[in-house]
């Protein structure tokens, strides 16, 4: 599904942040992927993800070749992959309604006319009941927006889905929630998942492996 | 510290707190009730942790001991502060007070995010001389060393002094506001969830941090949903749930022995991916439209007319159906 062969990638010209990582992702398949903060694994998961060009290396996506990041990466190729980052108020813009930021995606790819039953579809899969749908960020908690963060980046259907340290703020039961949120999609779809993270014992009961960032690089 | 010392410090009480409530005053006359009739005692030298779902009032209840709530807020109750000089009500107290004697000299706050605390334009070194000035009045040819003293009391690294905050790795942020927070000498120290976003080992690392400070005979009230770092260092457990505190537990006999014995406490454990990581169904309730039962009830697969009614607090636990209820 997911094939990535020796990849640097980084901010700055000549620092790297990730050298020669390789790591592969099975159809079907759920990947963990564990190291400290600061080691680089998140910029791994943004290569993954489309959003981040690597300096050197290969993303074969799907057995396509990827040749172009971020909004020149062809649609077809974007909406295979779904991400959802550590921090949902980052991620959402403040000033659209939960109900929104799930249809986004869907708004932007010339899909409005799903909108309605799509949305209520996914609120029901990521338990956001009630009017929370019609609020905006500042008015629901953390878990319940990234509730929306996850619903939204299952919104298209990705058949690849990236999970940036998705609960790392987030207490045990909201943890415990998406999670099952994330495994009733993949059940459904047979999608993939890249989940990155530092905790060990989340990851290994939620992946099918957990790969060791130090053992990545070769 | 010897046992002797340590059995005394534990039978001195820092923090009484009893019938605490918070209100929000909202548009339109609406109430949040953030939180409801909490009431409990911390020791010196020990640690309490305050654990519960986002949005359960933890945090709000560490703002009104600091008397840090805004304007629209009422509250309700006492919280006496006994450790560090006379009895003061820091519900009651005025801001001049607060300000010139409580804050940071009779309550240390270790933050949530120490890199947001910190000062981003100065140094640690000069962040911490200043604070040493105010606090304890330190004369400038001692400063420096007092300065070095007050880092190393946090194992904050002396060749780091004069970085700035955003030279700082997470960890090292963390460590240099807890010698911060640790500066004043306070008998009691709140910390704000001072894990969220570390890694394992840096959770490992603060908490055990923490411990030490309740071992040189603070109290330690930590808030925060992280159950590992409360199981690490607690001796006690606050569950808090819809802004009540619904159990209140030996940490020993909350993560071992005996288990949790509120449904929504058992829940929350269990939710842990090392043990069943099924959630509590469902979502906390809205804090302004709470119902006059349980609050909880909606949520509890053991729920029944009873708890229609609210179940009384006994001191230890709040719930009508604490054993298994026998299925018909």
């Amino acid at each position: 599904m997911l094939d990535l062969k020796n990849i640097t990638a980084g901010y700055e010209r000549g620092r790297p942040v990730v050298r020669e990582v390789s790591l592969a992702v099975a159809p079907g398949e759920a990947v963990g992927l564990l190291g400290p903060s600061g080691c680089g694994k998140s910029t791994l998961a943004r290569v993954a993800a489309l959003l981040h060009r690597p300096d050197n290396g290969t993303v074969t996506l799907d057995g396509a070749l990827v040749t172009e990041w971020r909004h020149r990466a062809p649609r077809a190729q974007r909406t295979t992959v779904g991400v959802v980052f550590q921090s949902p108020r980052l991620a959402a813009d403040p000033r659209l309604r939960l109900r929104e930021i799930v249809a986004e995606p869907l708004r932007a790819t010339g899909r409005q006319i799903e909108v309605r039953e799509r949305v209520d579809e996914l609120a029901d899969l990521v338990g956001l009941g009630g009017d929370l749908l019609n609020r905006r960020p500042h008015e629901v908690s953390d878990g319940q927006l990234q509730r929306a963060c996850l619903a939204r980046a299952l919104v298209l259907r990705p058949r690849l889905l990236v999970c940036d340290e998705m609960t790392a703020m987030l207490d045990a039961s909201t943890t415990a929630a998406l999670v099952a949120a994330v495994e009733r999609y993949r059940r459904e779809t047979t999608a993939s998942l890249l989940a990155v993270g530092h905790d060990r014992t989340l990851l290994e009961r939620w992946c099918d492996r957990a790969a060791e960032w130090t053992e990545l690089s070769g | 510290m010897t046992k002797a010392a340590a059995t005394k410090a534990a039978a001195t009480t820092v923090l009484s707190v009893r019938g605490l409530s918070v209100r929000f005053r909202m548009r339109g006359g609406r109430h949040i009730a953030a939180v409801t009739d909490v009431s409990f005692d911390l020791a010196a030298g020990e640690c309490l942790a305050l654990v519960g779902e986002s949005g359960c009032g933890k945090s709000v209840l560490a703002s009104a001991l600091l008397g840090l709530l805004p304007g629209n807020a009422q509250t309700a109750g006492s919280a006496v502060l006994h450790g560090g000089g006379d009895p003061v009500d820091l519900l009651a107290a005025d801001e001049r007070t607060l300000a010139r004697t409580v804050r940071g000299r009779r309550i240390g706050l270790v933050p949530q995010s120490p890199a947001a605390h910190l000062t981003p334009v100065r140094t640690v070194r000069a962040q911490l001389a200043e604070t040493l000035r105010e606090l304890t009045g330190t004369p400038r040819r001692e400063l420096r060393a007092a300065t070095e003293a007050a880092a190393e009391r946090a194992a904050f690294p002396l060749g780091h002094l004069d970085r700035y905050p955003h030279e700082l790795s997470g960890g090292l942020a963390q460590r240099a506001a807890t010698a911060l927070a640790l500066v004043g000498d306070a008998p009691l120290l709140l910390a704000d969830e001072p894990t969220t976003g570390l890694d394992r080992d840096l959770v490992d690392r603060t908490a055990d941090e923490l411990r030490r400070t309740a071992d040189d005979g603070r109290a330690l009230l930590m808030i925060t949903h992280d159950l590992a770092a409360a199981e690490r260092i607690a001796d006690r457990v606050a569950v808090m749930y819809a802004g009540r505190v619904v159990e209140l537990a030996d940490a020993t006999s909350y993560f071992g022995g005996s288990g949790p014995r509120h449904p929504y406490a058992q829940g929350l454990l269990e939710a842990l991916p090392e043990r069943a990581f099924t959630p509590v169904p469902g979502m906390p309730p809205e804090l302004g439209d709470l119902p006059d039962g349980c609050a909880f009830a909606p949520r509890c697969e053991r729920a029944t007319g009873q708890c229609g009614t609210r179940p009384p607090f006994d001191g230890r636990v709040a719930c009508h159906h604490l054993e298994e209820p026998g299925r018909a």
